[in-house]
C-alpha cells in the first residue's frame, strides 16, 4: 500500500506492506537510521519519534497508522546550518549519554516531554522518561541534561 | 520482529467498523491504539488476516458529563484521560490510574477502550472500572447494549464482547475527587503491574479491586465486606488474597503475589483516606 508521511518536514511516499512498522519505514524506506531499534517490544524507547508532536514508540506502530501525518525524528531536530536543538545541546554539554544507543530515543522523548511540561521537576523528568531505558544506567546526566534543556528553553 | 502479513482496512466511523467486522468475520481484528495488539502480533501470538484500524474514529474520543455518570468514548487515549479536568473533579480515580498505564509514549497511543476490550488481568484500568461498577456500551449489527463491568471480564483476554461487536463507550459513576488510590507494584517503572490494588469510594462505600491476581481483574469482596463490618484497614487488608488465583511467573510466585495483595490493599486503603 502507498503510505505518505511528512518526515522532518519532507514528504515521503513509499509503497510498503501493511505490516511495515513505522520504524522500518523510517530506517529502510526513508533511509533515516538515526532512530534505533532496541528491544523491539515497546519497552526500551530507543525507537521514540514524535508523531504529530507527541512521543511514540515507532517499533509498536504501523506506518499505515501514521499515513497522512507528520513525524519528527532525531535527524529533524538540528537547524539546517547544523546548530543543535537546545535538547541536543544540553545532552552534549551535560554528557547525557554513555554508549549512545538510547540517545536518539531519549532526546526525542525529552523534546516531547518539555513540550508538555516546559518546567518539570526532577521527579517529573524521571517519571516522564520512564519509557526510555539506558542500559549503561547513565540516568543521572540524562536528567541533568533535561533540566538544563528546560532552563535553556525558558531563558529564550 | 515482523508480524504475519495482513490486509489493512481503515475506517472513520463506528458504523464502518461494525460493517467491516461483519464483512470479514472472525479473521478480522480491531486495531485501536495497538499498544497491546501490536506486540502480540510481533510475537505472532496474534495473526489476524484483516486489521480494521479504528484509530481515527474521532467520534469515539470524548469525555462528557452524562448527568448521573461520566461517559468516556472508547477511543479516548490514556493521555486525554489523565489530563481531563472533568474526570479530576467527577471521577478522579480513573484519571489517576490512567496516568500510571505504561509510559508517556504508550499513553499517547493507547486507548481506554482498547485496554478494556483486550481483557488483560495485568492492565490497570480494567480493575479501576470494575471497582467503580462501570458500564460498557457495545455496538453491533443488531444495535447497542450495555454490559456491567462485573459481567464483562470472563477470562484471560476474554470479554463479553461478541464477535462483530465494537466497544463504544465506558460509563463511570460520579465518584468525586477524593477517597481513591492506586498502588502498582512493578520492577521497572513502565512495566505491567506484578500486582496492583485500586481503592475507590462510590456513594460513601469503599470498593477495592485487584490487578493481576487471577485470570481477570477481580473485586476484593472479602476486604469490602470486612470494611463494611467495621474492620480496620490493616485487618480488612488481611483478606485481600482470599478467593484469588494469582499466576506464577518469572516475577512472582503465588505466595508472593498474595503477600503483595495484602500489603498493597492496606496501603491503598490508607492512602485513599489520607
Amino acid at each position: 500500500m502507498k503510505i505518505s508521511i511528512t518526515v522532518n518536514g519532507q514528504g515521503q511516499e513509499h509503497d510498503v506492506e501493511p505490516r511495515t512498522l513505522l520504524v522500518q519505514f523510517l530506517r529502510e524506506a526513508c533511509g533515516l537510521t538515526g532512530t534505533k531499534v532496541g528491544c523491539d517490544t515497546s519497552s526500551c524507547g530507543a525507537c521514540t519519534v514524535l508523531y504529530e508532536g507527541e512521543s511514540v514508540k515507532s517499533c509498536t506502530m504501523f506506518a499505515a497508522q501514521a499515513d497522512g501525518g507528520a513525524i519528527t525524528t532525531i535527524e529533524g531536530l538540528a537547524a539546517a546550518d547544523g546548530t543543535l536543538h537546545p535538547v541536543q545541546q544540553a545532552y552534549h554539554e551535560k554528557h547525557g549519554l554513555q554508549c549512545g544507543f538510547c540517545t536518539a530515543g531519549m532526546v526525542m522523548a525529552t523534546v516531547g516531554l518539555l513540550d508538555e511540561i516546559p518546567n518539570p521537576t526532577e521527579r517529573e523528568v524521571r517519571e516522564g522518561l520512564e519509557g526510555n531505558l539506558c542500559r549503561c544506567t547513565g540516568y543521572h546526566n540524562i536528567v541533568e541534561a533535561v533540566m538544563a534543556a528546560a532552563a535553556a528553553q525558558e531563558a529564550k | 520482529m515482523i508480524p504475519a502479513a495482513f490486509d489493512y482496512v481503515r475506517v472513520d466511523s463506528a458504523e464502518a467498523a461494525i460493517a467491516a467486522l461483519a464483512a470479514h468475520g472472525d479473521d478480522a481484528k480491531l486495531l485501536a491504539g495497538g499498544m497491546s495488539l501490536i506486540p502480540l502480533m510481533k510475537f505472532r501470538l496474534a495473526t489476524p488476516s484483516v486489521l480494521v484500524d479504528i484509530g481515527r474514529v474521532r467520534d469515539l474520543s470524548y469525555i462528557r458529563d452524562g448527568g448521573d455518570h461520566i461517559a468516556i468514548g472508547a477511543m479516548t487515549r490514556h493521555r486525554d484521560v489523565e489530563t481531563s479536568d472533568l474526570l479530576a473533579a467527577e471521577c478522579g480515580v480513573v484519571r489517576t490510574v490512567a496516568a500510571q498505564v505504561g509510559d508517556n509514549q504508550v499513553r499517547h497511543r493507547g486507548t481506554i477502550g482498547g485496554s478494556v476490550a483486550h481483557g488483560d488481568p495485568a492492565s490497570d484500568l480494567p480493575a479501576a472500572l470494575l471497582a467503580l461498577d462501570a458500564t460498557f456500551v457495545a455496538a453491533g449489527a443488531n444495535g447497542t447494549r450495555e454490559i456491567a463491568a462485573a459481567d464483562f471480564f470472563e477470562g484471560f483476554l476474554e470479554t463479553a464482547l461478541a464477535e462483530g461487536e465494537l466497544l463504544t463507550e465506558i460509563r463511570v459513576p460520579k465518584a468525586g475527587d477524593a477517597g481513591f488510590d492506586y498502588q502498582k507494584f512493578n520492577r521497572r517503572a513502565q512495566d505491567w503491574a506484578i500486582v496492583g490494588a485500586v481503592t475507590a469510594t462510590v456513594s460513601g462505600t469503599r470498593r477495592v479491586a485487584l490487578v493481576n491476581m487471577g485470570s481477570t481483574p477481580i473485586r476484593a469482596r472479602e476486604v469490602e465486606a470486612a470494611l463494611a463490618a467495621g474492620a480496620s484497614f490493616a485487618d480488612a487488608a488481611q483478606a485481600a488474597a482470599v478467593g484469588t488465583e494469582p499466576p506464577t511467573d518469572l516475577n512472582a510466585s503465588v505466595e508472593y503475589r498474595e503477600h503483595l495483595a495484602r500489603v498493597l490493599v492496606r496501603r491503598s486503603l490508607e492512602a485513599a483516606s489520607a
